[in-house]
């Protein structure tokens, strides 16, 4: 009995910053899931490279096999692997480290991430050998090498697996009363929800990759149009698992970087509740002008019942401003409507990561995909350069920078280390968020001039009949090729910093923190554990947030005019019913 | 412990959470929510109102019967040929059909500005994509599914048929042609 107990006590550590028990395995499967999401990023950025100077016609850097191909490595590493690698260690800190629980089935955690990587070696072999040249989406009667589907099983029953064992530490923190008496944390809340789409949309991936397995061996039939409705749950819904995902990182940030305060529990926590219930109704935002659904199906699948996914994202649009402008306000900057905003800690790539996530995916990302995901307005945008240009400004532009964002705090309080190359963190943000905003606003006028995308060579060279754009392309087209390369340098910096820092990054030491060493960023050197009382916060109430409310204002008002300016466009058309 | 007068951030566990929103996160709710409601109202507004919605005439279809109904519509209609790819003038008011195969949109089209035709969109190998350019009309064309557009073009021009659903790596050169006479 007594070793069984010293067995317990030796699973964790207590950390020197928080004061918090850490489960020593789930710390482990924290790393491993964060090196090896930023080595399939790695993969992703290089295969960014070659795609990005292919489409700027002006370089039209690879032959179309190659095109073709590294346009599939990077749809699978940037949108599968490196997003839900990274995903698994939110889920393994949100889940054992936040509540200080104990990892209820350690042995389980080593054999998930087993799965996922094995799944994610055999995928990019058969990717780069030439055996899967079938692009993110692998529409049958497109056909890849059978061990190319078998790849895409193990690594969803391996992320399974760990949504599995993200439940269960809720369970046993619960029963074992690890974080007190209270309801888990908002973050380690919306984590749940995030995990709670993620079982969604992998059970759609499995319930399309093993038939689609067995009809890549010529063993059962495959309906294209099936494939197309079912793939949809788990290409789109992963997507939402992000948005879960990277809400939360918000959350989390603004606690962390200006000891943002949350307004409203019971708002944030129902908006959360809302992604569970409708979110994933959005898959059929890609099957808007298919043959195979009629008007009333989408419709109401589209617009997520109503939109009440899209209220969600409206409440924490407002709600995660708000959090930040209130801490600010709590600690003093209450002059004048944006003091809070102008005296925020700039130079913390933490906060100017977040801050850039939530402005990028909100205007660019949130605008763009609610119009596009109208029926009748997805004629003039479905298949053209829009939809790829919408979706770097949500899933890079917002997630993958929140992400980079909180990395710059695992770094010292998971791994302890200090944040190498400090001086190029603070510009990574800057980098990374602006090329890439540059480039996806690129890629969404070239599609509103019909643009496709997925496609080699729009100039058309080895056709049959030639066609050609409007002259104002060629603008956008110079655009997303220098937007690209900003993002892809900032990729590259993120990269660098991240491998540096685990792998040759000076340890952080406790007089490291009292003194604010550079590479701590501000944040770790006090956590938000507080609770608010008193005068102070009455004071604060009474404010209330007017800088948040004049941002929502203006996001509304370009809301407005790019949805109507683009039922407009559409009423110009070719009559169509 | 988030009654009014106590705020934390979102790493501390709460109790007793479920307390009223301040005004500012009200109002700002009541709004976003009306513009969902308006978002929402706007599709099956355009579909009574408004002049292009995907809906068509919706089937399964097999391959090789739309390959051989796409035939005889060719022969039937043909009134010449470009680069091997016969051109077809169908009267208004005609089912018109169009095959998407790799890498080739067949057949070229004839039509007559201001008139109704329905067009038939599919393929008889694997995915398409249907996109008229400078006008940009995209739709997705499915092996083993029909879907009859009315269309009227209300340009005279000469038009393209890009395709933009990746379908092999002669993709980029499967282009096709729409002629629009006044």
């Amino acid at each position: 009995m007594s070793t069984m107990v010293e067995n317990l006590a030796n699973r964790f550590r207590t950390c020197s910053v928080t004061g918090l028990k850490v489960d020593k395995t789930a710390e482990n499967l924290i790393k491993i899931n964060a090196v090896i999401a930023v080595v399939c990023f790695l993969i992703g950025v290089i295969a960014a490279t070659g795609v990005l100077l292919t489409r700027w016609q002006a370089v039209h850097l690879l032959p179309a096999d190659l095109f073709y191909r590294y346009l599939t490595l990077h749809g699978f590493n940037m949108l599968i692997f490196f997003i839900i690698f990274f995903e698994m260690a939110v889920l393994y800190f949100a889940g054992p480290v936040l509540l200080s629980c104990r990892l209820p089935a350690p042995k389980f955690g080593w054999v998930a991430f087993i799965l996922m990587f094995v799944g994610m070696f055999l995928v990019n072999m058969n990717v780069m050998m030439g055996r899967a040249d079938v692009l993110f989406t692998s529409y049958p009667p497109l056909r890849a090498a059978p061990n190319f589907y078998l790849g895409m099983i193990l690594f969803a029953v391996g992320a399974l697996i760990v949504c599995m064992q993200f439940m269960a530490t809720l369970v046993v923190a619960k029963k074992e009363k690890t974080y007190g008496d209270g309801s888990i944390p908002l973050v380690a809340y919306g984590a749940l929800t995030a995990c709670i789409i993620a079982i969604i949309t992998i059970l759609h991936g499995a319930i399309i990759y093993i038939p689609t397995w067995l009809w890549s061996m010529n063993l059962i039939p495959m309906d294209a149009q099936m494939y197309r409705l079912v793939w949809w749950g788990l290409g789109h819904s992963s997507q939402q698992i992000n948005v879960a995902a990277h809400v939360s990182v918000w959350y989390l940030l603004s606690g962390l970087t200006v000891g943002g305060v949350v307004l409203s529990e019971k708002v944030s926590r129902t908006a959360f509740f809302l992604y569970v219930l409708f979110i994933s109704m959005a898959s059929a935002h890609h099957l808007l002008v298919d043959p195979g659904f009629g008007p009333a199906w989408k419709v109401w699948n589209t617009s997520y019942a109503m939109y009440l996914a899209v209220l969600a994202s409206m409440v924490h649009g407002f709600t995660v401003p708000a959090s930040v402008e209130m801490g600010q306000r709590l600690r003093g900057f209450t002059n004048g409507t944006f003091e809070w905003l102008k005296k925020a800690p700039w130079g913390d790539p933490g906060f100017s990561g977040m801050i850039l996530s939530l402005v990028i995916f909100g205007f660019m990302g949130g605008i763009t995909g609610v119009t596009l995901g109208t029926e009748q307005i997805n004629i003039i945008a479905h298949n053209t350069l829009r939809v790829p240009g919408h979706f770097h400004v949500t899933v890079v532009g917002g997630t993958a920078l929140a992400f980079m964002a909180v990395t710059y705090y695992v770094l010292p309080l998971i791994f302890r280390k200090r944040v190498a190359f400090w001086a190029m963190a603070k510009l990574q943000p800057w980098f990374f968020g602006i090329g890439i905003s540059i480039m996806g606003m690129s890629m969404i006028f070239q599609g509103i001039f019909g643009v496709p995308r997925r496609h080699f060579d729009i100039s058309f060279s080895q056709a049959p009949f030639t066609a050609e754009f409007h002259p104002v392309v060629e603008v956008f087209q110079a655009t997303m090729g220098i937007g690209g390369l900003l993002a892809i340098t900032g990729a590259l910096m993120f990269i660098a910093i991240a491998v540096v820092t685990v792998f040759f990054g000076s340890p952080m030491t406790d007089a490291d923190i009292k003194n604010g060493a550079s590479g701590i960023p501000q944040g770790v050197l006090k956590l938000p554990t507080q609770v608010h009382t008193g005068p102070q916060v009455e004071a604060a109430h009474k404010t209330g947030v007017s800088g948040t409310v004049i941002l929502v204002a203006i996001f509304f008002l370009c809301f407005v005019a790019y949805y109507f300016t683009n039922w407009k466009i559409l009423s110009f058309l070719w009559k169509i019913g | 412990m988030s009654s009014h007068n106590e705020m934390h951030s979102a790493i501390v566990p709460p109790k007793n959470w479920w307390v009223p929103a301040g005004s500012q996160e009200k109002k700002w709710i009541t709004i976003a929510f009306i513009w969902c409601m308006i978002l929402f109202a706007m599709m099956p507004l355009w579909h009574m109102k408004g002049g292009q919605n995907p809906s068509g005439i919706r089937g399964k279809v097999d391959p090789q019967k739309y390959a051989e109904r796409t035939e005889r519509f060719v022969n039937e209609f043909k009134v010449g040929e470009e680069k091997g790819i016969p051109i077809v003038a169908p009267p208004p008011g005609s089912e018109v059909y169009l095959v998407g195969k790799m890498w080739q949109w067949y057949p070229i089209l004839k039509l007559k500005k201001g008139a109704e035709y329905t067009l038939h969109l599919s393929s008889t190998d694997i995915n398409h994509g249907f996109s008229l350019t400078p006008v940009n009309i995209n739709f997705q064309v499915v092996p083993g599914y029909d879907y009859g557009l009315k269309i009227v073009p209300n340009k005279a021009g000469d038009f393209r048929i890009i395709c933009n659903e990746f379908c092999g790596i002669g993709h980029h050169n499967m282009i096709g042609k729409v002629l629009v006479e006044e």
